[in-house]
């Protein structure tokens, strides 16, 4: 079962080794991971959705916790937290299939943001279930290159990660 | 300046210092007083600056392993922190065996390397290695430093880190430029960092929740590991265990926790653990483990360990509660102060109802008598090797340390030494590294040079860091090694002949009797300065312990030449529950199964 886990790190180098090491070396099976920024400086934010049972998950999140530049680990619940993912694609264009492209574009709510004569570079952005639908429907004009990030989270509501570690 | 201007305070500008004199100065302002180590290119500057040091003793190993093991030994047996100090590249990756050896037992360890310049990393520069990419998974944490104003905080986080919560190892690379270049040297008026927070002091109702299954159970056990040695706990625990009446196991990485001679105690459990103390746990309703983590070779089979028992899980590591077996009740602390929680827990909880566990110790009892730990001598007529260790330890005492190697030896010095206080056993139990016993031996004995230090090895073993007996000689560490010398990889061979048909492949080591008895380990001692006799002969024993005992001006090594046949025993053989536990060969104990 996929959980998807936001780690609160310190923006150190070979911290993206000693996380990545430790999914490897415990044998855990990582879905998607994106790195980038927290809005505090020095620390970066670390979404990653992994694939374990509900034991493995505790030893997952209590291994990566004994991580000396690891300082909050929280488990976002589906439920209450918004989650995306974001993704470029080339797909081939002609002069019979561009208005039918444009349409599942609008349909979708992407954007283009490339054009050439023969090719489209299209963005969106949504959740794992209209990304997959959204290529599914661009799958047969040819898409020629895909570039995804992985899974973005954060929780609903007012409560932030960081104020959890830094309040008291 | 005006006259009416107070006078201004005087200078307090930092010294500034090179980054190798800012090691150095770092180390003594954390108390270290020794370190072991062998210098190479990238590590020349702080050697040079060690050199003038008169408060750290530095001792020149002959292999980077043996400075890591010998930092090892000394922090066993003192509980200090040991400090290992090597080149860049190979100097380094010699190092990592002690590492990981340190990292499996939770021991406080400093590594200090040597790294290329700055801008060379990342070329193949000659000597480099990523070091602190190749520790990762065998630190706690690890450092590159790179600029000389970063040495001192960074040596105060690492020892912060190496001896607190779990101790472990941490390893600080230092590149050459950062030991070259100078800046002022601040040492940090405390080590913050955000992401290690280890808890020390548990929670209050989970202590209560353990007391309180105490008094209910009916057969509890104290299942105590390495953590109560490396918490200083042993005095706490005699307490609580007097209080409560109930048993006690310790377990190899804990012998010494809690005196043998005490009646609760029932001996060590596990593979080669005694037949009460394997049975005990089995047949328990109550585990109170403290400071242990339900390692495979205590366990057996994991879903056949201790079937009909509550769990109450003490660890300062959160990971280890629940990695094995599930907890009923966790309790995350030091086990210094949980102890002391515990103890006062329960005396509370039994003030109105007293458990009585009369009937368990019966019954544990019946197990002691019937199953004593023993041997057999041997039928070859050749010297039985569990009876020299035991008169090492009766000759020698409990105040001796006990280093071992690992291996056959190293289970009968674990059964058949008598272990009466913390510090005295020192062995690698997590990751059965061959050759720790040599190097440790002589690390415990210059933290602790007013202690006898036998190094009980094997013939194997003693093959793999017996160079290290050059720098005790000169440096005068005056170790005592018995070189229990059965002529093979013994405990391999003992697999061979119980599970591989008796296949002995490439398990003799050709030392002993009826070999060309390659090496000669007494001309090799002799070679190394150190007093060195053979014995073959059991009416030779007593007399070759007791000159070790009074050869104190150099090392000693005597080489008792064993029968090669003596097997360890009791065994749970692996992969099976520990209810198979044989006594002997083709000797299993009844033992009740509900």
């Amino acid at each position: 079962m996929s959980h998807v886990l936001s780690l609160l790190v310190e923006d150190k180098p070979g911290l993206l080794t000693r996380v990545a090491g430790l999914f490897a070396r415990r044998g855990f099976n990582i879905e998607s991971l994106a790195v980038g920024k927290s809005e505090i400086e020095g620390l970066s934010r670390i979404t990653v959705v992994v694939d374990v049972e509900e034991l493995p998950l505790e030893q997952v999140t209590k291994q990566l916790n004994k991580l000396i530049n690891v300082i909050k680990i929280v488990e976002l619940d589906p439920a209450t937290s918004v989650t995306r993912e974001h993704l470029l694609i080339k797909v081939k264009v002609d002069n019979t299939t561009r208005s039918q492209i444009l349409e599942a574009v609008n349909l979708f709510r992407a954007r283009v943001v490339d054009v050439a004569t023969d090719a489209l570079v299209i963005e969106t952005t949504g959740d794992s279930g209209k990304i997959q639908a959204f290529l599914r429907v661009l799958e047969p004009y040819g898409i020629k290159e895909i570039a995804q990030s992985g899974l973005l989270a954060i929780g609903r509501g007012s409560k932030s990660i960081t104020e959890r570690v830094f309040k008291n | 300046m005006s006259s009416d201007q107070a006078p201004r305070p005087k200078s307090t500008a930092p010294e500034i210092l090179t980054g190798s004199g800012a090691i150095l100065k770092s180390l003594e302002h954390l108390g270290i007083t020794d370190v072991f180590g062998l210098p190479g290119g990238a590590i020349m500057p702080f050697y040079d600056e060690l050199m003038a040091s008169t408060a750290i003793r530095h001792i020149l190993v002959r292999h980077e392993q043996g400075a890591g093991h010998a930092a090892e030994g000394y922090a066993a047996a003192s509980g200090k922190v040991g400090v290992a100090i090597a080149t860049s590249g190979p100097g380094a990756t010699n190092l990592v065996t002690a590492i990981a050896d340190a990292h499996m037992d939770s021991v406080p360890l400093l590594a200090i390397t040597g790294q290329v310049f700055s801008t060379s990393m990342g070329t193949d520069a000659f000597q480099e290695v990523d070091i602190v990419g190749i520790t990762m998974p065998i630190t706690k944490h690890s450092f590159l430093v790179s600029r000389p104003e970063d040495v001192p905080a960074t040596l105060a986080a690492a020892y912060h880190i190496a001896t607190t919560g779990r101790p472990g190892p941490v390893l600080v690379d230092v590149t050459k430029d950062a030991q070259q270049k100078t800046a002022p040297f601040i040492w940090p008026p405390k080590v913050d960092l955000p992401g290690y927070r280890p808890v020390i002091k548990a929670h209050g109702k989970q202590v209560q929740a353990a007391a309180q299954l105490l008094v209910e159970a009916e057969k509890p056990v104290f299942y105590v590991g390495g953590g109560v040695i490396r918490a200083e706990a042993s005095a706490e625990l005699l307490e609580l265990a007097t209080r409560v009446g109930a048993p006690i196991v310790t377990t190899l990485m804990a012998r010494g926790a809690f005196p043998d001679s005490n009646p609760l105690h029932l001996g060590m459990p596990g593979m080669h653990g005694s037949v009460p103390a394997v049975l005990s746990l089995q047949e328990s309703d109550l585990i109170i483990s403290l400071g242990a983590r339900f390692d495979d070779r205590v366990t057996g089979k994991p879903s056949e360990f201790a079937p009909h028992a509550k769990i109450v899980h003490v660890d300062i590591d959160p990971a280890e509660i629940g990695k094995i077996r599930a907890a009923d009740v966790p309790i995350v602390g030091d086990a210094k102060d949980v102890i002391v929680d515990l103890t006062a827990a329960f005396a509370e909880a039994s003030r109105d109802h007293k458990p009585d566990y009369s009937a368990w110790w019966k019954r544990l009892d019946t197990l002691r008598k019937q199953y004593p730990l023993g041997y057999t001598m041997p039928d070859d007529g050749l010297l039985s090797p569990q009876k020299i260790i035991e008169r090492i330890g009766e000759l020698s005492g409990p105040e001796a340390i006990y280093a071992a190697g690992v291996g056959q030896h190293q289970m009968w010095a674990a059964q058949f030494i008598k272990y009466e206080r913390p510090h005295a056993w020192l062995n690698s139990g997590g990751a059965g590294t061959m050759g720790y016993s040599v190097p440790a031996a002589m690390g415990a004995k210059v933290a602790q040079p007013d202690r006898v230090v036998w190094s009980i090895d094997g013939d194997g073993c003693f093959q793999m860091t017996n160079q290290e007996l050059a720098t005790c000689t000169i440096n005068n560490i005056p170790i005592k090694v018995a070189i229990i010398n059965n002529s093979s990889l013994g405990m391999v061979r003992q697999w061979q002949t119980l599970f591989y048909d008796g296949r002995h492949s490439f398990t003799d080591l050709n030392t002993g009797h009826d070999t060309m008895m390659i090496p000669d380990f007494v001309k090799l001692a002799e070679a190394y300065g150190c007093l060195a006799i053979r014995v073959t002969k059991e009416e030779e024993v007593d007399a070759a312990i007791t000159l070790a005992l009074e050869t104190n001006d150099r090392p000693v090594v005597i080489d008792f030449v064993v029968s090669r046949d003596a097997m360890v025993w009791p065994m749970v053989p692996q992969g099976v529950g520990n209810s198979s536990v044989q006594y002997a060969r083709d000797h299993a104990p009844e033992w009740e199964e509900e």
